[in-house]
């Protein structure tokens, strides 16, 4: 088989690489002062590839990055990013530059005595305390968050809607004029019933099932999320959002989206973005590509995992009551 | 009992043996076995995932069923990802690194004869080995290998019906595991018996050496945590093939309603993370031990802190117990939890910086010798530094959110895991390779095993933060079915190619490992002038370790460079000299 000549192939070039390295071979087993010298020219030379690796990642990737939060509640989302990134930058900088340095600057020398020190509670309380308080401070303002972007108790007027996850689709409902769902269970799937809506309760007929989800803007979504088969998850990476689909129980996400597909389409970053990916789709004979947002299954369900596709479009708010007023309800759906 | 004279043979010296130093080189070469399947395999979906439509011969060659004219059935393509990572984290990283390492160190450097129990050792190990099997042998079942993710939840884990690894592969993922939990509770067991009451006389617990500590500590996590994933399992058991429904509710697959109800798959995840947290630290722990009984003899000077350190090895000990909650900030968990296991969190930040800083201050006016197994212990310095601070993004639960199950979780965890710890473990083998085989490895080749590793592993990992950060979501077989990560690709083509590179460099590694085994130099007694015990014993293995009586300790583990003495480093044997403070 060739599976074998590949083992084979590899075994050989191990031999070759043994060999050449017999040849090579000086006596000692140990680092030399020598070898002291070049491994530590090597750490300073390693540390600038680093920091060029570091600084040409941002540089190169930034583009591909997500731009700014397309929901409200995600604008803290982005500054308590930020936030972290520059301290967590700051620290990466300054301990990676002390330990490649370190490394340059005290490579063995014969008859060189290393220092004998062994403790300072002074500086093991400096840095412990240190990391603690900033801690604390990231700590303080990530729960404000959390909160912030949990709880939709406070929401005027929302507008509920299920996201229906299975393999390997999304389905999406509509609270309807009443904002209540009606209740469901894939136990009453049956035929164009698709999501289990239980059509003896009162709140389900109205409900409006679709398969493209339409937001408006400006107005709190909270999004009631059911799985029917095994554990997806709703990631809506635009909206700073992700909640699990888990089968047997409703779990829930809410944001106020903030900027319509077309304000997004008009964004400065994604206009970049979108023309370094046309760029590639033209070499690839590809059609254009004009952004929208994303609904993408991010909890892996199976061999489709990475093909669950649901359009999201962002309207204004007059737009978005036209458009569902012209969607059929469960009632109509099943006349 | 170095006096006796029991017969050996070739079965009772190399296969079914109890000695802790014979067991170790089982672990470590069960485990490098294990390791190199597992790059293989990571090589095999990086190719799918950097050439989503290209045919690949090395694909159709190993694939068999599992591959259509070179390229990867997703199916596949999740089953190669769940088994590398079962194999990495668990065969690799685990047993690989803790069971040759504290079986090889423990009862030398306490000064002991051999484990507490040499019988239940040889069977931790062979168990072990059983596991190992019956894991490669699930790669073999026609439906193919478990491929829920080495996280396998439900119901996904528990439906044949909902992926054809979920069936008989599944089975027997489950029967290695539970094998592989038994081993290492055997194992570990044995380590924290030995370490409490094996010490010889002068050891006391503050005159160990930081390899000890940590070996110890994380024995300890483990027979805490390693129980919960044996319930896990066996809940999962009970649900795949005797119809309860702990994790099952409600699921309509295939066209038919299943008869499960009132089970949650949140069970399973607080189960499984209740391990699976404490597993990692597990991982990196005795890598960090290592490293600092690496860096404080080649660096000629005592380990900056010792006594912070064993803190704060408690301290992440402790606290990791705590934490699992952060794998599930978005599991649909009520939020008050994705509090609490954020600030949990975020403490565990605090100890870890505690040790970086330690080992940045040890390195400081050293007087650096630069061996392969030094070259490796900086390193792993630099990546726990990388990989921990993205630690701090992910921790926080409000930024989770957006971060979660990408590829800024995997460039996360491999930082800390599969770079930090893997070095830890290079590392391990390139200092102890004298006393595991009498022998040394070539430094030049591992001057190139170290310093290509380093280019390629950063090279891999660095880049796949920004592809998570731009939303990709992992185990996806492809991204070509959104044009939106259409510009990820060239980072993925990035990121593969440092991926063979740092595979092929490998090769230098297991050449100069293997062959060394019977050409290497012969080794002196204490090739690297160290101070710890187990550089007492004679190169050549005899059981019970010292000839003649144990030796009695009169130091700690860390008088390098100490002002008052000639030599560089002073032994643990060494008496203290009139009027000579112990540190």
């Amino acid at each position: 088989m060739t599976a074998i000549l590949y083992v084979l192939l590899a075994i050989v070039v191990a031999i070759c690489v043994w060999q050449v390295a017999s040849i090579l071979n000086l006596k000692s087993a140990i680092a030399t002062e020598k070898d002291n010298n070049t491994q530590g020219i090597l750490f300073a030379v390693f540390g600038i590839f680093f920091y060029a690796l570091m600084i040409f990642s941002f540089v190169k990737y930034s583009v591909i990055l997500l731009p700014e939060s397309a929901s409200v509640e995600g604008e803290n989302y982005d500054l308590l990013y930020l936030i972290t990134m520059v301290l967590i930058l700051f620290v990466q900088t300054v301990t990676q530059f002390l330990l490649f340095y370190f490394s340059f600057k005290y490579r063995g020398i014969k008859g060189r005595k290393a220092l004998f020190y062994a403790d300072s509670h002074k500086l093991e309380m400096i840095w412990t305390v240190i990391p603690a308080i900033t801690l604390a401070g990231l700590v303080l303002f990530g729960l404000y968050v959390w909160n912030d972007v949990m709880d939709a108790s406070d929401a005027e007027n929302p507008l509920i809607v299920e996201v229906y996850a299975k393999q390997f689709n999304w389905e999406a409902r509509y609270a309807g004029d009443d904002n209540e769902l009606g209740f469901a269970n894939v136990r009453n799937i049956k035929g164009i019933n698709t999501m289990g809506v239980d059509l003896s309760d009162k709140n389900a007929l109205d409900d409006v099932p679709v398969r493209e989800l339409h937001l408006p803007k400006g107005r709190k979504v909270i999004f009631k999320f059911r799985s029917q088969d095994v554990m997806h998850s709703a990631y809506m990476p635009h909206f700073r959002a992700q909640m699990n689909c888990v089968p047997g129980m409703v779990t829930q996400f809410a944001f106020t989206p903030k900027y319509t597909t077309e304000e997004m389409r008009a964004n400065s970053a994604t206009i970049e973005k979108v023309a370094g990916i046309n760029k590639i789709r033209a070499e690839k004979g590809e059609d254009p590509y004009e952004f929208d947002y994303l609904l993408l299954c991010n909890k892996i369900c199976g061999a489709s995992h990475y093909n669950m596709q649901m359009k999201i479009i962002v309207e204004e708010e007059a737009d978005f009551n036209a458009w569902i007023k012209s969607q059929k309800t469960i009632a109509q759906v099943l006349q | 009992m170095s006096n006796h004279h029991h017969k050996e043979t070739f079965i009772t010296k190399y296969i079914f043996s109890q000695d802790h130093k014979m067991i170790s080189k089982q672990y470590l070469v069960t485990g490098v076995f294990m390791g190199i399947i597992g790059v293989f395999m990571s090589i095999l979906f990086r190719l799918q995932i950097a050439w989503p439509d290209h045919s690949f011969s090395i694909i159709e060659a190993f694939l068999g069923r599992h591959q259509d004219g070179g390229v990867m059935t997703p199916d596949m393509y999740l089953a190669l990802v769940t088994i590398h990572g079962t194999i990495m984290v668990f065969f690799v990283l685990t047993a690989g690194l803790s069971g040759t390492f504290s079986n090889l160190l423990i009862p030398l450097q306490i000064g002991a004869r051999d484990m507490a129990s040499g019988f239940l050792n040889m069977i931790s190990y062979w168990l072990f080995f059983i596991s190992s099997i019956v894991m490669l042998i699930s790669l073999f079942v026609e439906a193919g290998p478990a491929s829920a993710g080495w996280t396998i939840y439900p119901p996904l884990s528990a439906l044949p019906q909902a992926m054809p690894g979920s069936g008989l592969g599944m089975t027997l993922w489950l029967v290695s595991m539970a094998i592989f939990v038994a081993s290492s509770l055997l194992g570990s067991l044995n380590y924290i018996v030995t370490v409490l009451n094996l010490r010889t006389v002068g050891m006391k617990m503050t005159r160990l050496p930081l390899t000890i500590w940590a070996f110890f500590i994380t024995a300890i996590i483990g027979v805490v945590s390693f129980p919960v994933l044996l319930s896990a399992a066996l809940l999962l058991i009970f649900d795949r093939s005797f119809g309860t429904s702990f994790y099952l509710s409600d699921i309509f697959i295939q066209g038919e309603v299943l008869h499960y109800q009132g089970g949650s798959p949140v069970l399973f995840e607080h189960l499984f993370w209740f391990l699976g947290h404490p597993e990692v630290y597990i991982v990196l722990l005795p890598a960090l031990g290592i490293t600092s009984e690496i860096i404080s003899t080649n660096s000629r000077k005592p380990i900056f802190g010792y006594r912070a350190m064993i803190g704060s090895i408690i301290a992440i000990a402790f606290l990791s117990t705590i934490v699992w909650g952060h794998h599930m900030f978005v599991s649909g968990m009520n939020p008050f939890l994705g509090s609490v296991f954020t600030f949990t969190t975020l403490l565990i930040a605090i100890p870890s910086a505690v040790k970086s800083f330690n080992y940045l201050t040890t390195l400081w006016k050293g007087n650096l010798q630069m061996n392969p197994a030094m070259l490796f212990s900086i390193g792993l310095v630099s990546t726990f530094i990388s990989g921990g601070l993205t630690g701090l993004v992910l921790g926080d639960s409000a930024l989770d959110i957006n971060v979660h199950d990408t590829y800024f979780v995997v460039a996360h965890f491999h930082l800390v895991m599969g770079v930090s710890a893997i070095y830890g473990m290079f590392a391990g083998v390139y200092h102890w390779f004298p006393k595991l085989y009498g022998r040394m490895m070539n430094k030049t080749l591992g001057y190139w095993h170290f310093w290509i590793t380093a280019v390629a592993a950063y090279g891999v990992f660095f880049p796949m933060h920004f592809v998570g950060l731009a939303g990709l979501p992992r185990r996806y077989y492809a991204n070509t079915a959104f044009p939106i990560f259409d510009d990820v690709a060239d980072v993925n083509i990035v990121i593969t190619m440092f991926a063979i590179l740092g595979g092929a460099a490998q090769i230098i590694f297991l050449s100069n490992f293997f062959i060394s085994i019977y050409k290497g130099k012969k080794a002196t007694q204490n090739p690297w002038k160290s101070n710890t015990l187990e550089w007492t014993t004679p190169v050549e293995h005899i059981h019970g370790n010292w000839p003649g009586e144990i030796p009695q300790v009169h130091r700690w583990a860390y008088d390098y460079s100490k002002p008052g003495h000639k030599e560089d480093f002073v032994s643990q044997l060494t008496p203290l000299m009139d009027g000579e403070e112990e540190s």
